[in-house]
């Protein structure tokens, strides 16, 4: 369970104004001393150490498997296989509807001698020690009978389908006007096709879980994003109630969207803990979250862009061929934003899919928009060089004044607003337009540009809240802190609602037995938890009105007024003022609770009646060395209107931790699909490459003043997310400006930039 | 990874001794490398054999005016050695330009000659690879070898090995002292000690079972300007893609001297002697490194993803030149 502790005295303990402030994170402290206890950390009496065995082909059956030498090794006490895992239900068909069974569905592992994919699990070894699990792993032999399979999305782009809907559950397609003709007849075209490639989220911590059975009640502690997924996906696969399992996850070291659902990990160790009635705790190692947590499906982007000579836009398209999986199908939305975020007459977005045998591609980072701005934004600006215009000026031409497909007013949009006061800040005038003449030494020097957009969610979500005799508020809610702060805002949240310092307020997160939020997921946390959690404290203070008002032990009774106000730790109630604490004292010894929820999005009419993105601008400098094409990072500024900052602390952090992903994206991530086997050839992280300390610059983010009374009642939007969308297509296209050379296949690593470098004399 | 005795050696002549009594022990020093592999089960050996605290952990003048560098040295202290800053200051850089500081706090001067290739392939137990498993085939050849060798490659293999310091230690002409079980001590010239795989890419250098690594003798440092250059996709903690160690003497406009060794480009660290005798006398020009560079290159083969190697070696080269002689 959750202690949230939070910190001790502040300089100035403030009430009212406290959301917003720069805090440090609650708990910061707590991670620093190695006292916040991780899933694979949380130790019971009798736990028994699993190690997943994974499958050495990706596509076939298993033609037999030899546990006997591993189920005789030292301190081995279950080799569970196909033969004789627990009965599970059956994985379901291939083809599911994309939201929402496929939170909740069934996981089975091991329960079918079919290798789906590369790595799939084909036999858990339990000892008494890691270590002894995982020699005994080492000597279960398998034979399988191996099949041809597919793994070459560019070789099978032909035999693509269209899904029934993407992710988040957009439409596949949308069309308005006629496109082609628009496209046929324009003056001024971009025609362009773009790659990008799998990628893995890499959290820090990895896939971990410790199952323990008490009764016939199980309790998992893992790391997850979004408790009640793992909570339901739990209980379909082990096929008992979802009352009868309880998650746990108070700390989880990164998600990045690969802890949304439960995976491998989850579901054996819950079942072995069943077979052997004891706890028992598997991690997924690092080579095998490649095939089994997730990734980001390869793609092939065709862009095409037609304006008036004016640089207006006539014509937007944006095409889509990912992978997905024969078994289970995953389609990124990486089209969706385009329908948004220009205006244009005629337009068209389409997704399409090649199933590969490969697992299931799940939600990373800003899905939908990481890609597809990448591959967007650089035909934004190949547009613009052709056009001779400035790519700020060409977005500026083509700001829609409504959401250019569905017709509704936008809640709040900064665009142009960030656009300008980047350009300002970045000094962008000293770009120079044409491109390859900005020379530093042997450094190419290039400035580079994109817009940023992210939709803002909200998930339905319930926040409990108690205040008791001594004034101490405690906030319990499922929601998680996946390392991105959610302990420290929703504290901040209730600090100031209850008008109480921050050390009064204890928030308790990431428990099923608290109430049901939307996790962390979607960059919706905050402001769904958050809205929550603010309905219920307006619901304890009303509670705390009203008895104040009847009270005969109340200092406040009869005050006879309406306008009351929480501050400074007292209540006041017209012209009469009093402790909270000491009023609670009086009148309620036992305390108070109170809930609060709020909607999901989709389904308020707020929503439906305003179009609501996060929107923002990114600016890359980048240095490329003449002689071997090294990229490297020289600054990054990111201007964001994302409504109202909770905490300009953990937001700054959310938009810098994107901009590396963006950087990441554009130059160096990358998981190769070997075609012959089907396997992630560079399954570590040596050889995936994220960006090191040396390969992120100085980055600088300013929140533009924004309050957007229409996403919820905090006026804050979701910003997780936003800082991924577009960072990379800012860095590609400061590439472009230092060098001349578009490099349409993503990451741009030197090789591809290298054969059209020209030699320059030394 | 499977269960192995282990055992603290007391002394050079006792540890080698003590591995070459069982065909399947090993020398283990700071384990950086040779750890990864075990817990993947690349590496099994029986016994482990720790040389990590045997007193190989100095660097000391030789009377020939060099330096000795005792085996257990880490990658770190010998960085920072005033006397290598100074005196071999490109061997400085390529310590430096190697993994990551934790790493190099670790590893030691014998185990990061040692250190074994990183293809991928190489890595999953499940791949071909004629390295891991004589005879299986090598799935690099037709597959993804971006990281792989141009030069002295074979049907067998193409990997590359992969150090940093040892390219440093190769334009140096480093010598490596062994000890082996009986005593006996030999010393092997740094660009003798790794094969070329030909048809058996698994026997990777010239030790003997039990022969141990005791020091790495760096004769006095060669007249001219010392510089390493590495080509990496990202700006740390990534092994190189090409990387130049080259020393060169001028005298007026013309270079008396060069010596250049290369990484990433093959199964060893490669000295390009054709490239240094095409310099000696030279006048040092942009035409003189450009002759250079292709002469070091001349017999490059590509596999496919590792083809831009051959330009982009060319070019580094090319480059590292003309820094060691503009600075010289
Ligand atoms: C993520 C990562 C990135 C890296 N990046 C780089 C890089 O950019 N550049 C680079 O150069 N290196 C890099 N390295 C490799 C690193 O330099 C080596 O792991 C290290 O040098 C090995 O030294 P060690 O003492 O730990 O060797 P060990 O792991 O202890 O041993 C390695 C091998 O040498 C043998 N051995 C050790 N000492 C002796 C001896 N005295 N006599 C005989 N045999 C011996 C062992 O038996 C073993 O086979 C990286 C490593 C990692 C994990
Ligand atoms: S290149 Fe060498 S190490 Fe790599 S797969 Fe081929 S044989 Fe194995």
């Amino acid at each position: 369970m959750t202690e949230t502790k939070t910190s001790g005295n502040r300089s100035r303990e403030t009430r009212i104004g406290v959301i917003g402030r720069p805090i440090d994170r609650i708990d910061g402290p707590l991670k620093v001393r190695g006292d916040a206890t991780y899933a694979y950390e949380t130790t019971l009496e009798g736990t028994a150490f699993g190690y997943i065995l994974g499958a050495a082909v990706a596509k076939g059956r298993i033609a037999e498997i030899d546990t006997g030498e591993a189920e005789r090794a030292p301190a081995v006490l279950l080799v569970m296989t196909h033969r004789n895992a627990p009965a599970q239900p059956d994985f379901g068909p291939a083809v599911t509807p994309t939201v929402p069974e496929v939170f909740t569905r069934a996981r089975p592992a091991l329960n079918s001698e079919r290798v789906r994919y590369y790595d799939e699990p084909v036999a858990l070894v339990v000892a008494e020690t890691f270590e002894a699990a995982r020699a005994a792993a080492g000597l279960i032999k398998v034979r399988y009978d191996e099949e041809p399979g597919l793994y070459d999305l560019p070789a099978h782009v032909a035999d693509a389908y269209a899904p029934k809907r993407t992710n988040a559950g957009f439409e596949t397609d949308s069309v308005i006007g006629d496109f082609e003709s628009a496209f046929a007849a324009a003056p001024v075209k971009v025609d362009a096709t773009y790659r990008t490639p799998f990628e893995h989220h890499n959290p820090m911590e990895p896939h971990a879980t410790l199952a323990a059975w008490s009764g016939n009640e199980l309790t998992i502690h893992t790391s997850a994003q979004t408790l009640a997924n793992f909570r339901a996906g739990v209980a379909s696969t082990l096929r008992i109630p979802p009352e009868r399992v309880r998650i746990v996850s108070p700390f989880i070291g990164g998600g990045f969207g690969s802890k949304l659902i439960a995976h491998a990990d989850t579901i054996l160790a819950a079942l072995a803990a069943q077979v052997l009635q004891r706890p028992v705790k598997i991690a997924l190692t690092r080579q095998q979250m490649f095939a089994n947590a997730g990734h980001r499906a390869e793609m092939i982007q065709q862009v095409r862009l037609s304006t008036d000579t004016d640089g207006r836009l006539t014509g937007i398209a944006h095409d889509v061929w990912s992978a997905t999986s024969s078994f289970e199908e995953y389609c990124e939305q990486t089209a969706v934003f385009a329908r948004s975020l220009y205006a244009a007459p005629n337009r068209v977005t389409r997704h399409r899919l090649i199933p590969l045998d490969i697992n299931r591609g799940e939600w990373m980072r800003s899905p939908g928009e990481a890609p597809g701005m990448l591959a967007f934004e650089c035909a934004m600006d190949e547009l613009a060089e052709r056009l001779g215009l400035d790519p700020i000026e060409l977005r500026i031409r083509n700001e829609p004044v409504q959401d250019p497909e569905r017709g509704v007013p936008f809640s709040t949009r900064n665009l142009v607003a960030c656009m300008e006061e980047g350009a300002r800040r970045f000094g962008w005038e000293r770009r120079n337009p044409t491109p390859g003449r900005a020379r530093e030494g042997r450094k190419l020097i290039g400035y580079g540009m994109a817009a940023a957009i992210r939709p803002n969610y909200i998930g339905a979500a319930t926040a409990r809240v108690a205040i008791d005799r001594d004034g101490r508020v405690t906030a319990r809610l499922d929601m998680t802190d996946i390392g991105t702060g959610s302990y420290t805002i929703l504290t901040q949240i209730a600090a100031e609602s209850l008008g109480l310092p921050i050390s009064s307020i204890k928030v308790e997160l990431g428990d099923s037995r608290f109430p049901r939020t939307a996790g962390s997921g979607g960059s919706w946390g905050a402001a769904s938890a958050g809205s929550a959690l603010h309905n219920a404290c307006n619901a304890l203070k009303q509670r705390i009105l009203e008895a104040a008002a009847s009270s005969e032990a109340s200092p406040l009774r009869g005050a006879g007024a309406t306008d009351a106000s929480f501050a400074d730790g007292e209540v006041r109630l017209g012209q009469r003022s009093t402790s909270l604490a000491d009023l609670i004292r009086r009148i309620a010894p036992d305390g108070f609770e109170a809930e609060g929820s709020v909607a999901a999005g989709a389904a308020t009419q707020s929503y439906k009646a305003y179009s609501q993105h996060s929107y923002g601008a990114h600016f890359a400098e980048v240095a490329v060395d003449c002689d071997t094409g090294e990229i490297r990072m020289r600054r990054m500024l990111a201007v964001m209107g994302a409504g109202r900052i909770l905490n300009a602390k953990t937001a700054r952090s959310q938009i810098i931790g994107g901009m590396t992903w963006g950087i990441g994206a554009a130059l160096m991530e990358q998981t190769v699909l070997d075609p012959r086997y089907g396997h992630f050839v560079n399954h570590d992280l040596a050889e995936y490459h994220v960006p090191t300390n040396g390969d992120v610059p100085e980055m600088e983010v300013v929140f533009l003043e924004e309050h957007d009374d229409k996403a919820n009642p905090l006026g804050a939007k979701g910003l997780g997310e936003l800082g991924v969308c577009g960072a990379g297509a800012a860095v590609a296209n400061a590439i472009y400006n230092a060098t001349g050379v578009r490099v349409r296949e993503f990451p741009i690593t030197l090789d591809k930039l290298l054969p059209a470098l020209p030699v320059i004399a030394i | 990874m499977q269960s192995f005795t282990y055992e603290r050696a007391a002394s050079a002549e006792q540890a080698a001794a003590a591995v070459a009594a069982q065909p399947d022990a090993k020398f283990i020093s700071g384990g950086t490398n040779l750890l990864d592999l075990m817990k993947l089960e690349i590496e099994r050996p029986a016994h482990l054999v720790d040389i990590s605290r045997l007193p190989l952990d100095r660097i000391e003048e030789t009377a020939a005016g060099g330096l000795r560098v005792g085996a257990q040295v880490r990658n770190s202290d010998l960085a920072a050695d005033p006397r290598v800053r100074s005196r071999y200051p490109m061997l400085t850089q390529a310590l430096l330009a190697g993994a990551s500081g934790q790493i190099r706090n670790k590893a030691s001067t014998s185990g990061n000659l040692l250190q074994r290739t990183r293809c991928p392939y190489f890595y999953d137990r499940n791949m071909p690879c004629n390295k891991r498993e004589q005879g299986s085939g090598c799935a690099a050849l037709q597959g993804f070898n971006r990281t792989h060798a141009v030069l002295g490659a074979s049907e067998a293999c193409i990997a590359v090995h992969p150090s940093d310091m040892a390219v440093a230690m190769a334009g140096l002409d480093a010598r490596i002292e062994t000890i082996s079980p009986g005593g006996e001590t030999r010393t092997i010239p740094i660009g003798d000690l790794h094969r070329l795989p030909e048809a058996t890419p698994h026997v990777e250098t010239v030790l003997g079972h039990g022969e141990m690594i005791a020091a790495v003798t760096l004769p006095p440092p060669p007249p001219g300007r010392q510089v390493y250059r590495k080509v990496r996709d990202r700006a740390s903690y990534a092994f190189a893609l090409v990387s130049v160690a080259a020393i060169v003497e001028k005298s007026g406009d013309r270079i008396r001297s060069a010596r250049i060794a290369m990484g990433g480009v093959a199964a060893r660290p490669w000295r390009a002697t054709e490239a240094e005798r095409t310099l000696a006398g030279a006048v040092a020009s942009d035409g003189a490194f450009t002759d250079a560079a292709e002469a070091a290159l001349a017999g490059a083969v590509g596999h496919g993803g590792n083809d831009f190697k051959i330009p982009l070696a060319k070019r580094t080269m090319r480059h590292t030149l003309a820094a060691a002689v503009e600075s010289a």
